[in-house]
């Protein structure tokens, strides 16, 4: 699998920009946590966002989806555009964007309501589904393409709470992709994760490539490497070096980005 | 995956919102009102509350006097004092310097005795109790100043209603209503600040204008008092053995769970308690501030118990630590850093505890401190065991009543009660932002 | 010697006693405190307790058990000589009491002389004059009889006080011989006070046990009392409140369902009013607001827990009251005629949810603020809007916590006692109209135990089975309701 996406790798190149990241600032109260990024994210990717903590990644994550709204003392600058529409722009509504780009926790966070209420919740508050059938369909397809359909579909009235942790974190990867939005933002996915569950959720992350963009902000370049055909690092609030994965770890053109691969700093 | 491949759907635009979306936005505006309102609720009760407070209890910190200069010569009062009636000697006295000062104001008003009680009361006492006491002034003017009949003070107030006096009323009568404004004008009426009110004691209902929440302040502050020496050392040192020493068992269990089921108990129930054992088993006197103070201090236990706990807690592990590494006792331990570090913490829920049991009524009422109490007590022994009323018990007590003079005097009562927990509280704040450490 | 001044004596031996002690234990050591096992103050700490602590205790249960026992030994006698059918014990026994505490009173304002009290008794109507000067009013039925047992009374009251004194005061000096006795510069003095100290700390942990105790058994000793006078089965199942007032017992109707209909059904207004409002604001306050906002009405609301029940008793009856019947009374704003008078299940029920506003809101408060953030995080993240978040997943989450914070105010409100005294009328009555006055348990409590009945009769202790009901409900209440919250805490801890 790993080999596989060392041969997709050079499909990206033609893959369209997704959102486009011009001059973003972010500000914590006086603190300035993001300088000046610039990227652009194609679709059907996975992008990864790299760094040492605190290098602000995460925090650019949640400007995709403005999740950042939430913070009172956090305020945004600068031009964050999907397929062109600036998100910032005073008309756009932050739920509408939300349901377009969907978000997934470093912890997993099922609601505390069944396995099956979990992935509806998005559908129904959204208005995706006109009868119960649609529903269900939905709830089946998103579970499927969480990969966790064959583990619960005897339990769908569980309470989604009694599910392992890595099960969870696949019920909540297919709770984002029930609402059926065209970005996924994934933040550390894996961490609070045990090695073999991480191989399931990375495995997962792979095939959602094929029908989203996916952005996922993690801690350990190993898996960078395996899930990701971009990657971006971020230190001190800067990008510093964005490009395919594979240029990134092998020939990395600035010095802190070598450092960083090299072990010296983080 | 089958659908690997199905395309997502291509949606509107991000800038137009949706109708589904303008939906639900307007359901979250209405959501946020919903509670906007709920806050509004709460705040506007309280504002209500304050105001029906102010408003009706402010008149009885006030109250309307009759301000006459009387002269009684030596010859006057030793004809006065050599007769029976020796109060009605006065009150001619009283009549006369009162008619003298109509006159020169040019009112003309009939002043015969039935219309100077609906004016000012019965007086001859006042007179003669100060003439007795200060017999240098006879001979000189002097200016009485005697409250004014209840009914003209509530005129003045403006709870009185005008329109059902008719002129065969005993109490008042529409032309007296006229005086009164007229001497009000002329400078012999005036309405004062009442300190009778404050440091006065409960009268009967003939003289409700006359009656003063002193007394039980007094009792009030002896029950505090109880309070404070009993609930303060006992709930530290319960604290102290829960918190610092007790076994991790069933009976230290226990005694958790009978301290938090207490604090919830009803107040009532207490007071049965007090009844029960107190009056009924250990024959303690009935009424009297003594057991008042053990009822509430049993009730306000678990309160101070609860609050000395947390700021034992708050006191960081190292502190312990740090003593006993020098070889302090367990015990030295925690009475001399874990203890002192902790008092600001103590003794504010402590304020508060006692400000809980200041506001507290229903106990109060089945030990029987509700009677009417006319007097101070003489000693403070006596005080605590001698029967005495309580704040909140004189102002349940003055509701009672059917006269709205005491009526006013229950409002007035609360603003007294308020201020004193306002001030326990405001101390409780300042004690926490004074000492407030963080670890 | 008056308590007072034993007391006092007490405190001097006790002062006396540490300085001399650790003038002891410094001379055994020959004035070198290093020499000493512990600082000399323990020593003065050790002879301090030893003296005061048995004394005190000793004059305590004293205080206690000696008017208990000389009633009993004096009421024994009386009974042997001639208490008649319809002559109650209890009564006598009040009766005994008032005549003796009367002649003390008399003597102790020297209305009397100490030798004269004992002819004074042979005339009783002089007897009467003079106990009423000094406040004591006696019953008509006081006889010769009654006197004589005042005055073994009194005479036995006297002869043990002093025998209390001796005794208190030979422990005091016993004390102080026995920490001088053991006072050396081996002894070790601060284990031994710890230990005492100890024990003082795990004796003031057991008040809290002792009150409970005192509580079931004032509530359970009067309680059995009434159902041995009032059938039990009509105390639960009669439909009917109606005491009887003039004689003892007979004809009254003692039923417990319509209190507990007032009870339950102005609680249910109560919380009506208490929990949208209380839980709302919560809601704003923990999710919405800023903090500004919240650093004003959260303490604003909070006042409102503050305020005593007496004011929200007054408020209820002088403004709440009326304000409802110019809309709902006779001649009324709306015409409808509903309501009778200003006390009322309405009244009492508004006031009463305006009073457990704070309560609702602070307790929900605490437990919104438990829900994790991620929780939250989660619904917005998938584009829920901020009330689908809260509706469909904080609320959800925290329910459990929730319910438990409305249970504790329903405790509150069915414990209620002077709101419902002041405003929600007198009269018992099941009845849906909420704009009627009706009562509840605490109210009758109040009513039943400070009338003039008297406290062996049914019509009074019915108030000790009333507040036994009571205390079972609000206890079961508040035990459900803390375990529900401390199951939900653990939850998320």
């Amino acid at each position: 699998m790993y080999d596989d996406t060392r041969l997709t790798e050079g499909d990206v190149a033609s893959m369209n920009t997704k959102i486009s990241a011009k001059g973003v600032d972010v500000f914590y109260g006086d603190n300035h946590a993001i300088k000046d990024v610039n990227v652009e994210i194609k679709d059907k990717t996975v992008t990864a966002f790299i760094g040492p903590s605190g290098c602000g990644k995460s925090t650019f994550l949640r400007c995709i989806n403005r999740m950042n709204d939430t913070i009172d003392v956090c305020r945004v600058t600068g031009d964050i555009r999907l397929d062109g529409e600036d998100i910032n722009d005073k008309r756009v509504d932050p739920v509408q964007l939300r349901a377009r780009v969907g978000m997934v926790f470093q912890k997993p966070n099922p609601f505390p309501k069944s396995i099956y209420d979990n992935i509806a919740y998005g559908p129904r508050i959204h208005g995706l589904a006109r009868n119960k059938a649609e529903l269900d369909e939905i709830v089946e397809k998103s579970l499927r393409r969480g990969a966790i359909w064959d583990e619960v579909k005897d339990r769908l009235n569980a309470p989604g709470t009694g599910l392992s942790g890595g099960q969870q974190q696949r019920l909540c990867i297919a709770r984002a992709v029930a609402t059926q939005p065209e970005v996924l933002l994934m933040d550390e996915p894996c961490s609070a994760l045990d090695p073999i569950a991480t191989g399931q959720v990375e495995e997962l992350i792979d095939e959602l490539r094929q029908s989203y963009s996916v952005v996922i902000v993690t801690h350990s370049m190993q898996q960078a490497a395996r899930v990701s055909q971009k990657t971006a690092f971020f230190h001190l609030g800067n990008l510093v070096e964005y490009g395919d994965t594979g240029d990134i770890f092998t020939k990395p053109e600035d010095p802190r980005t070598e450092a960083y691969i090299t072990g010296r700093i983080g | 995956m089958t659908d690997a491949t199905t395309p997502t759907p291509k949606r509107a635009s991000l800038l137009a919102v949706d109708e589904r979306t303008r939906k639900r936005n307007a359901a979250e505006a209405r959501f946020k009102i919903y509670g906007i309102v709920a806050i509004c609720v709460g705040v506007l009760s309280l504002v209500v509350l304050l105001a029906a407070i102010l408003s009706n209890g402010i008149p009885a910190f006030q109250r309307t006097v009759v301000q006459v200069p009387v002269t009684v010569t030596q010859e006057q009062y030793d004809a006065a004092e050599s007769t029976l009636f020796k109060t009605k000697e006065y009150e001619g006295l009283f009549v006369a310097a009162l008619s003298a000062e109509l006159t020169s104001a040019g009112i003309e008003a009939d002043i015969s005795s039935g219309a100077l009680e609906r004016l000012v009361g019965k007086v001859g006492n006042n007179l003669r109790q100060f003439y007795t006491a200060n017999e240098v002034q006879l001979g000189q003017e002097v200016l009485f100043e005697v409250p004014a009949a209840s009914r003209i003070d509530r005129y003045f107030k403006g709870t009185l209603a005008v329109e059902n006096i008719t002129a065969d009323n005993r109490f008042i009568q529409p032309q007296d209503l006229d005086v009164a404004e007229a001497m009000k004008d002329a400078g012999l009426m005036a309405t004062v600040f009442d300190w009778n009110f404050i440091t006065g004691v409960d009268t009967g209902v003939d003289n409700p204008g006359g009656a003063g929440i002193g007394a039980s302040v007094l009792g009030s502050l002896l029950m505090m008092f109880v309070v404070l020496f009993l609930a303060l050392p006992i709930g530290v040192a319960a604290s102290i053995y829960l918190e610092e020493f007790a076994p991790k068992n069933r009976l230290t269990d226990f005694i958790e769970v009978n301290i938090s089921n207490l604090a919830a108990v009803p107040s009532i129930v207490f007071g049965i308690l007090g009844l029960a054992v107190f009056i009924q088993y250990m024959h303690l006197p009935q009424s009297a501030p003594l057991v008042g103070g053990f009822v509430l201090t049993l009730m306000t236990l678990p309160t101070i118990i609860i609050s000395t706990r947390a700021s034992l807690k708050s006191v960081p592990p190292s502190i312990r630590d740090a003593a006993l590494g020098v070889g302090a006792s367990k015990m030295q331990a925690v009475f001399h850093h874990v203890l002192p570090l902790a008092a600001p913490g103590i003794l504010t829920g402590t304020i508060i505890g006692l400000a809980q049991a200041l506001g507290e009524t229903a106990p109060l009422l089945l030990i029987g401190m509700v009677g009417f109490v006319a007097r101070y007590p003489e000693t403070f022994l006596g005080g605590l065991e001698g029967p005495n009323s309580a704040l909140p018990a004189q102002i349940y007590n003055w509701v009672s009543r059917s006269d709205a003079v005491f009526t006013e005097k229950a409002w007035g009562g609360i603003i007294i009660l308020l201020i004193f927990l306002l001030t326990m509280n405001i101390i409780a704040i300042l004690l926490r932002r004074r000492f407030e450490r963080r670890w | 010697m008056s308590v007072a001044w034993l007391l006092t004596a007490l405190v001097l031996l006790s002062l006396a006693g540490f300085f001399i002690v650790k003038g002891r234990a410094l001379a055994s050591a020959d004035g070198d405190r290093r020499s000493l096992h512990s600082l000399p103050n323990y020593y003065g700490y050790n002879a301090m307790l030893l003296v005061f602590v048995p004394a005190f205790f000793v004059m305590c249960a004293w205080l206690v058990l000696q008017p208990i026992l000389i009633g009993a030994s004096v009421s024994s006698e009386f009974s042997e000589q001639n208490l008649t059918e319809d002559m109650n014990m209890s009564l006598v026994m009040s009766d005994v009491r008032r005549v003796a505490d009367g002649l003390d009173q008399a003597i102790a304002k020297g209305a009397i002389g100490e030798d004269e009290a004992e002819e004074v008794a042979a005339d009783l109507d002089g007897l009467k004059t003079l106990l009423s000067s000094v406040g004591v009013v006696l019953g008509s039925d006081v006889s010769d009889d009654i006197v004589a047992s005042a005055q073994d009374y009194r005479g036995m009251a006297g002869t043990w006080s002093v025998i209390r004194d001796v005794v208190v005061l030979i422990l005091a000096v016993a004390g102080f011989a026995y920490a001088w006795s053991r006072t050396n510069a081996s002894f070790r003095a601060r284990n031994t006070v710890e230990r005492a100290v100890l024990a003082l700390l795990i004796g003031a942990a057991f008040i809290a046990i002792l009150t409970t105790v005192g509580i079931i058994y004032s509530l359970i000793f009067n309680t059995v009392e009434f159902f041995r006078l009032y059938p039990a089965s009509e105390f639960f199942f009669l439909l009917e409140w109606a005491p009887s007032f003039s004689g003892r017992g007979g004809s009254s109707s003692l039923g417990v369902l319509p209190l507990l209909w007032g009870t339950l059904y102005i609680s249910l207004v109560a919380l009506a009013v208490a929990v949208p409002v209380g839980l709302l604001s919560a809601i704003y306050l923990s999710e919405y607001a800023s903090p500004a906002v919240r650093g004003i009405a959260k303490p604003l609301l909070e006042v409102l827990a503050g305020i005593p029940t007496i004011v929200y008793g007054l408020f209820a009856l002088l403004t709440v009251g009326p304000f409802l019947v110019s809309f709902f009374g006779d001649e009324g704003y709306l015409g409808v005629n509903w309501m009778g008078g200003g006390t009322a299940v309405m009244t009492a029920g508004l006031v009463m949810g305006i009073m457990l506003i704070p309560f609702v809101s602070s307790l929900s408060d605490d437990i919104i603020n438990a829900v994790p953030q991620a929780m939250r995080d989660g619904s917005l993240g998938i584009g829920a809007t901020q009330s689908e978040t809260i509706r469909q997943v904080v609320l959800p989450a925290a329910l459990p916590g929730i319910v438990g914070a409305i249970l504790l105010a329903a405790s509150r409100a069915i414990g209620e006692t002077m709101i419902v005294v002041l405003g929600a009328g007198a009269a018992a009555r099941l009845s849906l109209n909420p704009f009627e006055a009706m009562t509840t348990i605490t109210a009758k409590i109040v009513s039943q135990l400070t009338g003039d009945s008297d406290f062996a009769s049914p019509e009074a202790l019915v108030a000790f089975a009333l507040g036994m009901t009571l205390f079972i409900i609000t206890l079961g209440l508040n035990v459900f309701a803390l375990f529900i919250v401390r199951k939900y805490r653990e939850q998320y801890e």
